[in-house]
């Protein structure tokens, strides 16, 4: 079928061939055309241009007045000052800084790991064949979208010493209950049990990691012998590393940015026991308006997690199998 | 051949009238331990959503039992209005309404663009764009927490709705992630075809696209409710005023008693948790594969 446009040039330029050629070379030079690749890569920009201007205005212009900031002396009320590395020098010297620190890499070292596992070994429960295991999987979801907030109150009546669920059950098995919340040495552990009702998500990405572990090496390693925890060890283990290894890096960025549940539950204390990385920070900016002080706490915090996420990543080369996508 | 079958299935038979082996029993043993187990963390999952709804149907005194009960007897269903009237539990909810709308419509806006661009449209600098937009969920949100709030004073923002509005219009690398996902599942072809037929871009995809996408825009827009109606720490920066608090701020106020009314508290964070426990329980599935998509491409 041919179109009108298509029909125009035969009808005008009766001359023929050669004649319509030139014609068309002569109206390159006149409106010269983008090539198609510069237009596709015009119209692609078009299309992610509110993300091109988000990540300029929320991100690039932030991080790098976070940086500026943090060689300043800045209230908001009056214009930043310019202090050199002061900041930087002072947060050395500043004990809640360490504290703060402290706290959050033993909440990330104790809680990472052991919801990891956890969500490994629940993964491979759920995993079997059993009456209700729809139920079970959604019951051990279900946490996940839950409010922070609603998780916190939830908790904080839970923990209770005197009325709360979990004492009045160790007291059903003879156990004096420890006061959770109320006791420096306790709160940490509190918040990282608190933080093992939330792992569904790791729990769901180990179940779908489970279902691309091909069934014919666990045939095999039946026939050689071996038993429930070789399987397990040997293969089911070794076929879902890249699960333990998005679980894990996903696990640290959050623990490290552990903020809501104790600026609720405890508000740092016991004796800032649970005074994180983030709350010190949050207090700095916006209690005490410190705002250089904290964009320098936010700049170290950065770098943390990017050394962090980056030996993680060096480091999994050695022991993450990526055979099992097939 | 026919004896032969008998024989096998005599063998058979007189396989299964033997006891079975040890470690048959033991392997058998191990199944329903580990069934049992199952339901015992299935339970444990499940006793904090059981303890909030009891109390929140017990009186005071029976709230604060040594040793507690399990079951409230009588059931105080008054602690529900009573709870919802002690804060303005109405007003607070429409507050976050008030965010939570425009908040979907703006990432749904914005991620189906930047979706389709990083999907349908081959241009050279395209994937790379798309691993950087990937790279910065990795980025504590703490990095930019401080100058985006002085940014937002400054922009006379501070103590409105703007902040935890207006970004959503800028899309969301994880939403965009989600999309990107989605549309890559359709075929091309379908795109090609349309361009022949002198569809532009943005035809092909309000007509092509958008119509096949529904289930997909339908779980952003469900996540996105979810992220607002649970947002903590955007409301806490950059709210003001209390008649302007969310949901998710007022609740606290339970908190602020000497000896809190648990009871009173246990029945608000109920009804609060309550559309979001809704909304996952009707779009489970819709959910659970978005949430494992990122771990199999991670």
């Amino acid at each position: 079928m041919l179109t009108k446009g298509e029909r125009l040039p035969q009808a005008d330029l009766a001359g023929g061939y050669r004649h319509m050629s030139v014609g068309t070379v002569q109206q390159r030079h006149v409106r010269p055309r983008l090539s198609p690749t510069t237009r596709n890569l015009l119209t692609m920009l078009a299309f992610i241009s509110p993300w091109l201007i988000g990540f300029l205005w929320f991100f690039i212009y932030p991080t790098a007045s976070s940086l500026y900031y943090s060689f300043t002396d800045y209230n908001i009320l009056q214009p930043a000052k310019w202090i050199g590395v002061k900041n930087y020098t002072d947060l050395m010297h500043d004990k809640a800084f360490w504290n703060s620190l402290y706290n959050t890499t033993y909440y990330t070292m104790i809680s990472v790991p052991l919801n990891v596992t956890l969500a490994f070994l629940l993964g491979v429960t759920l995993n079997r064949d059993m009456p209700g295991r729809p139920i079970l999987r959604t019951l051990v979801y279900v946490p996940v979208v839950v409010p922070v907030t609603a998780t916190a109150m939830i908790w904080m009546w839970l923990f209770n010493s005197n009325w709360g669920m979990l004492n009045n059950m160790l007291a059903l098995v003879g156990i004096q209950g420890p006061p959770w919340l109320g006791s420096p040495v306790w709160a940490k552990p509190s918040l990282i049990l608190m933080q093992t009702w939330l792992i569904g998500g790791s729990i769901l990405i180990f179940l779908a990691a489970l279902q691309d572990v091909p069934r014919p090496l666990y045939e095999a390693a039946e026939v050689d012998g071996a038993g429930a925890w070789r399987k397990l060890w040997n293969i089911t283990l070794p076929m879902v590393t890249p699960a333990v290894l998005f679980s894990l890096l996903t696990g640290m960025i959050g623990a490290f940015q552990v903020f809501a549940s104790a600026w609720i539950m405890t508000n740092g204390g016991p004796v800032k026991s649970t005074e994180f990385y983030v709350l010190y920070l949050y207090n700095n900016g916006f209690r005490f308006f410190r705002m250089g002080y904290a964009s320098a706490m936010a700049w170290i915090l950065f770098i943390i997690v990017l050394i962090v996420s980056l030996l993680t990543f060096r480091s999994s080369a050695r022991w993450v199998y990526y055979g099992g996508q097939d | 051949m026919a004896r032969l079958q008998a024989a096998d299935l005599s063998g058979t038979l007189a396989r299964r009238r033997t006891a079975p082996s040890l470690a048959t029993v033991v392997s058998r043993a191990g199944n329903v331990a580990l069934t049992m187990l199952a339901y015992v963390v299935g339970a444990a999952f499940f006793v904090p959503f059981f303890w909030m709804v009891s109390t929140a149907l017990k009186s005071p005194d029976q709230t604060f039992l040594s040793p507690p009960r399990w079951l409230p007897w009588p059931v105080v269903w008054e602690n529900f209005p009573q709870a919802l009237g002690y804060i303005p539990f109405g007003l607070y909810t429409l507050n976050t309404l008030k965010i939570a709308i425009p908040s979907i419509f703006g990432t749904l806006i914005s991620c189906t663009l930047v979706g389709y661009g990083f999907s349908r449209i081959r241009a050279p600098g395209r994937d790379l764009l798309f691993s950087i937009c990937l790279a910065t969920m990795m980025v504590p949100w703490a990095v930019t927490m401080v100058p985006v709030f002085i940014m937002f004073k400054r922009l006379g923002w501070y103590g409105t709705y703007l902040p935890l509005i207006v970004p959503h219009f800028f899309g969301n690398a994880y939403y965009i992630f989600l999309f990107r996902q989605f549309f890559m599942t359709i075929p091309m072809e379908l795109s090609d075809a349309a361009t022949v037929d002198g569809c532009s871009q943005l035809g092909i995809l309000s007509r092509v696209i958008l119509p096949l996408a529904k289930p997909i825009i339908v779980t952003v827009a469900l996540f996105q409710f979810n992220a607002t109606w649970s947002d903590y720490l955007a409301p806490l920066i950059f709210i003001t005023r209390k008649e302007q608090y969310t949901l998710a701020l007022g609740l606290t106020y339970f908190l602020d008693f000497q000896r809190p009314m648990w009871n009173w508290a246990m029945a608000a964070t109920t009804v609060a948790v309550l559309p979001v426990l809704v909304i996952f329980l009707a779009a489970q599935r819709s959910f659970i594969e978005s949430i494992t998509i990122t771990g199999i491409k991670g």
